[in-house]
């Protein structure tokens, strides 16, 4: 990893606390409360506040997990250079897509 | 103090084997004392290195009983195990013959770190006055009496790893020219430790220190230079 990646993994590592930390609040909010699968999409319908919430920790974890994943596979697999990193990229685009995918179901009206 | 040590010594090169030898035990014996015992009484063919016996050198250090260590300061009594001692080369380099590991890679790595000291002076300048208690002297201080022993090296999981890892000992080194303010190679050597592979691959677990045989501590230089690097990197001062 050079300073570049770090500086990236860092970042999106330190982006992510309080991202997580309101998600579990929501999570404990939601089931606290009794909230059904229509009243929470109620509340995300449309939203803009949620599209960003969500669309910037999904983008975090994409960035922040195939750096990650191009560590791992450093160390543990005898893949390197370029190979190494189209895969890491292809992973990053696909955690993108899953999760931009998952805001998209939820927040477009 | 009687009776016998049950050694096992690594013979031949990467493909050899542990034998075994008996050798007499001896009060304040060192492993090193044990290894010499062997060469001299049942095989003098058994390769290993040593030079100062006092820890100055950093020549000696081998692997004993599964950890790294400078043979010639470690006493028998204290890593034998039911009087077993197995005693093997160094680990993350390659091995020469028995105890002696090729260290080409490992200083091959404090020359691409930049561990050299690069003068901004000539001898025909005034002798550069460094107050004893300026931060950077003491971050330098910290750090300097590495004996470029190897142990932290052998110690190292990340170097194990990813073979192209600096290790902690070349960026140790980094950081003390990091901190001496007579340098002038400071953006090559901040550049070199930044790339793949330099100070940002390592994982902060802090095996290096653990070993260390006179105390240092790798782990808190390497993450003075990611301190360093990522601000040279932000403020456009290195590329990576
Ligand atoms: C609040 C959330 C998170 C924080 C604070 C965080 C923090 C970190 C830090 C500091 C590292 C560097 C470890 C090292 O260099 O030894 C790291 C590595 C890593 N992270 Fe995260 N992370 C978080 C969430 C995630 C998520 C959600 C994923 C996966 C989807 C992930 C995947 C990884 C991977 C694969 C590595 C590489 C392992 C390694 O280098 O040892 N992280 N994380
Ligand atoms: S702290 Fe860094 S250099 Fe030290 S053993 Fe761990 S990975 Fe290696
Ligand atoms: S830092 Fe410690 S263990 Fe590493 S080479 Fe220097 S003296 Fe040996
Ligand atoms: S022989 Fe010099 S440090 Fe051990």
């Amino acid at each position: 990893m050079n300073v570049r990646l770090y500086i990236w993994q860092r970042l999106t590592a330190a982006l992510m606390v309080p991202l997580l930390l309101v998600h579990i609040a929501v999570i404990f909010y939601a089931s606290r409360k009794g909230l059904s699968a229509a009243d929470i999409l109620a509340r995300t319908r449309g939203s803009v506040s949620w599209a960003l919430f969500y669309g910037v920790f999904v983008s975090a974890v994409a960035v922040h997990a195939s750096i990650g994943l191009r560590t791992v596979l450093t160390e543990w697999t005898p893949l390197r250079g370029r190979t190494r990193d189209f895969a890491v990229i292809a992973f990053g685009l696909l955690l993108a897509v899953l999760g931009f995918r998952a805001v998209v179901a939820v927040v477009l009206p | 103090m009687a009776g016998t040590l049950e050694v096992s010594l690594w013979r031949g090169g990467a493909d050899g084997r542990y034998v075994g030898y008996e050798v007499p035990m001896r009060d304040s014996q060192t492993v090193l004392d044990v290894v010499t015992w062997v060469q001299r009484n049942a095989d003098a063919t058994l390769s290993y290195r040593f030079a100062c016996r006092v820890g100055m050198c950093g020549s000696c250090a081998m692997t004993v009983n599964g950890r790294p260590r400078w043979t010639c300061r470690t006493h028998v009594s204290k890593v034998a195990s039911d009087g077993k001692l197995k005693v093997g080369p160094l680990e993350n380099l390659p091995v020469i013959k028995d105890l002696a590991a090729d260290m080409r890679p490992f200083f091959e790595k404090w020359q691409q770190a930049q561990g050299r000291f690069a003068p901004s002076k000539t001898r025909t300048d005034p002798i550069e006055r460094i107050s004893p208690d300026s931060p950077a002297r003491l971050a330098a201080n910290a750090a300097i009496e590495c004996i470029n022993c190897g142990v932290c090296y052998a110690a190292c999981d990340t170097v194990r790893w990813n073979p192209d890892y600096l290790g902690p000992a070349a960026l140790n080194r980094a950081w003390t020219l990091v901190n001496d303010v007579r340098d002038a190679a400071n953006v090559e050597r901040l550049t070199a430790v930044a790339a793949d592979s330099g100070c940002h691959a390592c994982h902060s677990h802090q095996s290096c220190q653990e070993h260390c045989p006179v105390a240092l501590n790798p782990t808190a230089s390497i993450a003075g230079l990611k301190r360093k690097t990522a601000q040279a990197y932000l403020r456009g001062e290195i590329k990576p």
